[in-house]
């Protein structure tokens, strides 16, 4: 458990906010894989009981900020958002187990989905840092649920979606015509349960590796109270620790080609 | 210092402060948060013969001042708790209880006679109040013969410690922890949790895939502090109280009541040290108020 300052709140509309946290003590940031995430206590909101699981946007080790993109979800998301910078959070990271990077993967495609874009953004830079050219593929309803698009595109290509074509290309984020891109050798995905099983479709069509983030309903994310389960080929198995990261094919989705 | 002490039917532990079943994994998911040496003893997922799935998601919905889970005692089954859990564990000095659950009245003999040889692990905590599941569970611990039942076949099946989770989905607790007491229980714990339901409007559905669940957190506390009130008059064996308790003042609210212990549940959820921090303030409490020993504060009210 830690105690993080916002050092700042970035309201990129009425429902999104991305956190810029650092130590309360000073003290450095723990090293955390792409695709991890931290259990927030919310503070002084008598409706929230639990502590909500928000994936680990970017970690800023030049800035020592830890970054956290939040969706006004809720009472307690909505708290998250509005707090003014210098309020103390505690919090419990890194937390679950992230996007693996397998050898041989060179142009992978990472596809999010409204606030799923989150964890794609710290996974970009990893894969950059290896050499490997990432390209994001956003999809969300219109253009002001469109985030993070230029702290992306200072990583790889952006190529958008959205549902009512008020940006880039119209249509859901699967009909994007990046998926027919020859090149694409692997797919990292994150956003609404749908979508990840179309994309996860999209990905068995292709005859590519895909990997999804989930965010199902956890109580405590440390495998304790068993509330998060996924049905996986090797049974229930909590999101929290054996996740949130999956490879489509540890999961019974039956995607069929 | 105080003497935190206390006896749970011949099983001494150094601190009152226990962790409930369901909430504390095997231990091993706090070690990096907590020294288990310090607990008064803990208190491991309810166990069963063989292997369970649980129930499907959801489990689990948020609820003011609390959560309902429907959990369904998802476990590998004793076999593989003996064989790769407890080997483990079994280094860290602060008593292991194992939670015992069963569908029928020879599954829970059949887990005990598995346990039973195990010198190591000291007590069971048998849970006849288990919502969440079709069979057995709470179906034993709603009755006093079905209760009576259970506790009696247990008793000849597993030599030491012998713990009784009672229900509070019941006319008269008093009277299934009379029935438990006759059979040769050694203890009761209570509260498992509140039979609950939410309905989530906007879809027209309820929250958890089995409709009704089980509700705990400080929603439940008052009565759950009722609870152990009205047992601890009523039996003469200890009693081991939770439901809420989410720190120190908390603990001592079911001491007072009558608890000989308490068990810490849900808090563990959203702060993996409450534990400790809880040992810490009966600590103190019994400095500023210059109480020797916490058993002189047991059953005031």
């Amino acid at each position: 458990m830690t105690d993080m300052m916002i050092a700042a709140t970035v309201r990129l509309s009425s429902s999104y906010g991305l956190l810029r946290l650092s130590p309360a003590d000073g003290s450095p940031l723990l090293e955390a894989e792409p695709g991890q995430f931290v259990q927030v206590l919310v503070p002084d909101s008598p409706t929230t009981f639990l502590r909500r699981p928000i994936s680990i946007c970017n970690i800023d080790a030049e800035r020592g900020e830890l970054w956290l993109l939040v969706r006004d979800a809720g009472e307690g998301t909505r708290h998250l958002i509005n707090l003014p910078a210098g309020s103390v959070l505690n919090i419990i990271y890194p937390l679950g187990h992230g996007f693996d990077i397998p050898e041989g993967c060179r142009r992978p495609l990472l596809v999010g989905g409204g606030v799923g874009v989150a964890p794609l953004l710290y996974l970009g830079r990893a894969l950059r840092q290896r050499g490997v050219e990432p390209t994001f593929l956003v999809g969300a309803r219109s253009r002001a649920d469109l985030l993070l698009l230029d702290e992306l595109a200072a990583i790889g290509e952006v190529v958008t979606s959205t549902d009512d074509g008020s940006y880039g290309e119209p249509g859901v984020v699967t009909l994007n015509s990046a998926f027919q891109r020859p090149d694409i050798d692997y797919i990292y995905c994150c956003g609404p349960m749908p979508m990840m099983k179309a994309v996860a479709r999209r990905a068995v069509e292709k005859g590519v590796e895909c990997q999804v983030s989930l965010e199902n309903t956890m109580a405590c994310g440390l495998g304790a109270c068993l509330c998060c389960v996924e049905p996986t080929v090797k049974g229930n198995v909590c999101v929290c620790t054996e996740g949130p990261v999956f490879n489509i094919h540890q999961l019974t989705w039956q995607i069929s080609e | 210092m105080a003497d935190l002490r206390v006896n749970i039917g011949g099983l001494e532990l150094k601190n009152p402060v226990l962790t409930a079943s369901g909430t504390f994994g095997y231990g091993e998911e706090f070690a990096p948060f907590i020294d288990l040496n310090r607990l008064g003893g803990y208190i491991v997922k309810g166990t069963t013969i063989a292997h369970r799935e649980g129930n499907p998601y959801p489990r689990m919905v948020e609820t003011p001042s609390g959560m309902l889970n429907a959990v369904g005692l998802q476990n590998k089954g004793v076999d593989y708790f003996i064989e790769h859990i407890w080997p483990r564990m079994e280094a860290v000095e602060s008593p292991l209880i194992v939670n015992v659950s069963g569908a029928t009245v020879a599954d829970y003999v059949a887990v005990c006679e598995k346990l039973a040889p195990i010198e190591g692990i000291p007590a069971i905590e048998v849970n006849i109040s288990c919502p969440n599941v079709k069979q057995g569970g709470m179906a034993f611990g709603t009755s006093c013969a079905g209760a009576a039942e259970v506790t009696k076949a247990v008793r000849r099946a597993f030599p030491r410690t012998v713990i009784v989770k009672l229900s509070p989905n019941v006319t008269d607790i008093a009277s299934i922890a009379r029935a438990v007491e006759a059979e040769g229980a050694d203890s009761v714990s209570l509260i498992n949790t509140l039979m609950g339901m939410a309905i989530d409007v906007e879809r027209r559905r309820p929250y958890l895939s089995t409709i009704t669940g089980g509700l705990s957190g400080p929603a439940v506390r008052p009565v759950a502090v009722r609870m152990v009130w009205q047992v601890a008059k009523a039996v003469k064996i200890p009693v081991i109280g939770l439901g809420g308790i989410m720190n120190g003042r908390d603990a001592l609210e079911f001491i007072m009541a009558g608890a000989t212990a308490v068990e810490i549940g849900t808090a563990n959820f959203i702060d993996p040290t409450v534990t400790i921090k809880v040992i810490d303030y009966l600590e103190d409490y019994c400095r500023r108020h210059d109480v020797a020993s916490i058993s002189s504060l047991r059953g005031i009210i």
